[in-house]
């Protein structure tokens, strides 16, 4: 779709139409029906610098093999799908543009580490929603009201980072912590948790803050920064978690009073 | 596999009616032995290596000397215990991450046995030092020995 739209626009731009190069991307291949140990292949393939790695995977698929396996859903960075380790470093192949990575040498992708592999690109995110699961994500209260649930613009910002999460794993798949224990929350659950601790209209944070408390909570977390760096939407995850760490600490999240004057519409 | 809870259902610890969160307190005692550390290590190589005549000091009397002082004495066995149990929690943290099962336990309890017996030898020494050890070289002695040639 994307080298339709590039040709299109190219075709009035002075110097003529854009060059598409040829890259070699060698990926891990992994077929669980036939093979004992995964193992890598190269596949060479025409693109324009607009393209993504998304859109190289997409060629392999559909002109040259039809068995490479992988997810993508939105195919524009928001649905969490498409997250991989390209060149070592974990991305979503839908927002890594071929042009940004160095195409004089082949570019690696791979699955995700720390999470069983399942075929190819496709690993088993059971234990990561596992976790997820386990921090309780949904909002606690016990009243019901007839109108929304009013917040300050202070309170809001507390947690506007985390609510950004798309859960792709690229963080938790990236943290050494959770490599070699599976048992231990991972980032991803700790920034989905702290969404809800810092929520002025949450109740139930003592109960997610005992949660995070326990032998596989924050204390594990050893501040590498790895999640920081592989977040495709840019939250700051080892922050998050330090701020979670505080408020364990301290024994509440400590939010700010609201502020809010409110005036009935009309007075 | 397992289902989502229904909101609002009480949480049940992992580990159910532990006394002592170690996890949270080893945390804790890293960062608060660290910033000792920080001074008691920096200190310790300021005074030992760059103040008087620096590395060629240090003797034996130059030990002796500075265990002669019970502000010496508390700065080391500080330095010693705070050292050891950070390195040997550090240690376990490690080892927690990569062994499991049976390796793990042995190599835990080698961890714990070396901190154990480094501290209880370290303060031993530290707190029954004789800087005037009789018959010992009166060349090696600390001058304010009745036996020393200083
Ligand atoms: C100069 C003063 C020191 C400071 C400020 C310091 C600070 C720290 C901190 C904050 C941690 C925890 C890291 C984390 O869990 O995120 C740590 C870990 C560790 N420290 Fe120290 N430390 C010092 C000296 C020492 C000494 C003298 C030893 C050896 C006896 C040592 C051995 C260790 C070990 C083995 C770890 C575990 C490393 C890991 O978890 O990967 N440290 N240190
Ligand atoms: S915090 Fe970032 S990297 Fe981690 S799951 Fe959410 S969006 Fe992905
Ligand atoms: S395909 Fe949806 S985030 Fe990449």
């Amino acid at each position: 779709m994307s080298e339709v739209a590039v040709v299109e626009e190219s075709a009035g731009v002075p110097g003529g139409p854009i060059q598409a190069f040829t890259v070699t991307l060698i990926i891990r291949r992994f077929d669980p029906e036939v093979d004992a140990e995964p193992h890598w292949q190269d596949f060479d393939v025409e693109m324009y610098p607009t393209d993504r790695v998304l859109d190289a995977l997409h060629k392999i698929k559909w002109e040259q093999d039809g068995s490479l396996t992988f997810r993508r859903s939105c195919a524009h960075g928001i649905c969490g799908s498409d997250a991989m380790r390209i060149n070592g470093r974990n991305r979503l192949a839908c927002k890594t543009l071929i042009k940004d990575l160095d195409i004089s040498q082949p570019i690696y992708v791979e699955a995700i580490k720390g999470l069983p592999l399942e075929k190819d690109l496709i690993v088993d995110m059971e234990p990561f929603f596992e976790s997820y699961r386990a921090i309780q994500p949904f909002l606690i209260a016990s009243d019901k009201p007839d109108k929304e649930r009013i917040q300050s613009v202070a309170q809001r910002a507390v947690f506007d980072d985390t609510t950004k999460c798309i859960l792709c794993a690229a963080c938790t798949s990236s943290c050494p912590v959770f490599w070699t224990d599976g048992q231990y929350f991972g980032p991803a659950a700790i920034v989905n948790a702290h969404r809800f601790i810092f929520d002025s209209r949450d109740e139930g944070s003592q109960v997610r803050l005992d949660i995070l408390n326990d032998k596989e909570g924050v204390w594990r977390c050893r501040t590498t920064f790895n999640c920081s760096e592989a977040c495709p939407r840019g939250i700051e995850v080892t922050k998050a978690i330090s701020e979670v760490k505080a408020a364990i600490l301290r024994g509440n999240p400590g939010l700010p009073s609201s502020d809010l004057v409110l005036t009935p519409v009309g007075a | 596999m397992t289902t989502i809870d229904a909101p609002r259902t009480p949480h049940t610890p992992v580990t159910k009616n532990r006394r002592v969160n170690w996890e949270k307190w080893g945390w804790l005692y890293m960062r608060a032995s660290g910033i000792l550390l920080v001074v008691l290590i920096f200190g310790h190589l300021f005074v030992n290596l760059f103040l008087g005549t620096g590395v060629k000091q240090v003797d034996f009397a130059f030990v002796a000397g500075k265990w002669a002082s019970p502000f010496w004495q508390v700065w080391d066995v500080l330095m010693l215990w705070l050292a050891l149990i950070h390195g040997g929690n550090g240690m376990r943290t490690i080892i927690n991450d990569y062994a499991h099962g049976r390796p793990r336990q042995v190599m835990l309890g080698l961890v714990f046995a070396a901190v154990a017996i480094l501290i209880v030898l370290g303060t031993l020494t530290l707190v029954a030092f004789d800087p005037c050890p009789t018959g010992a070289d009166p060349s090696l002695l600390p001058s304010f020995c009745p036996a020393s040639s200083k």
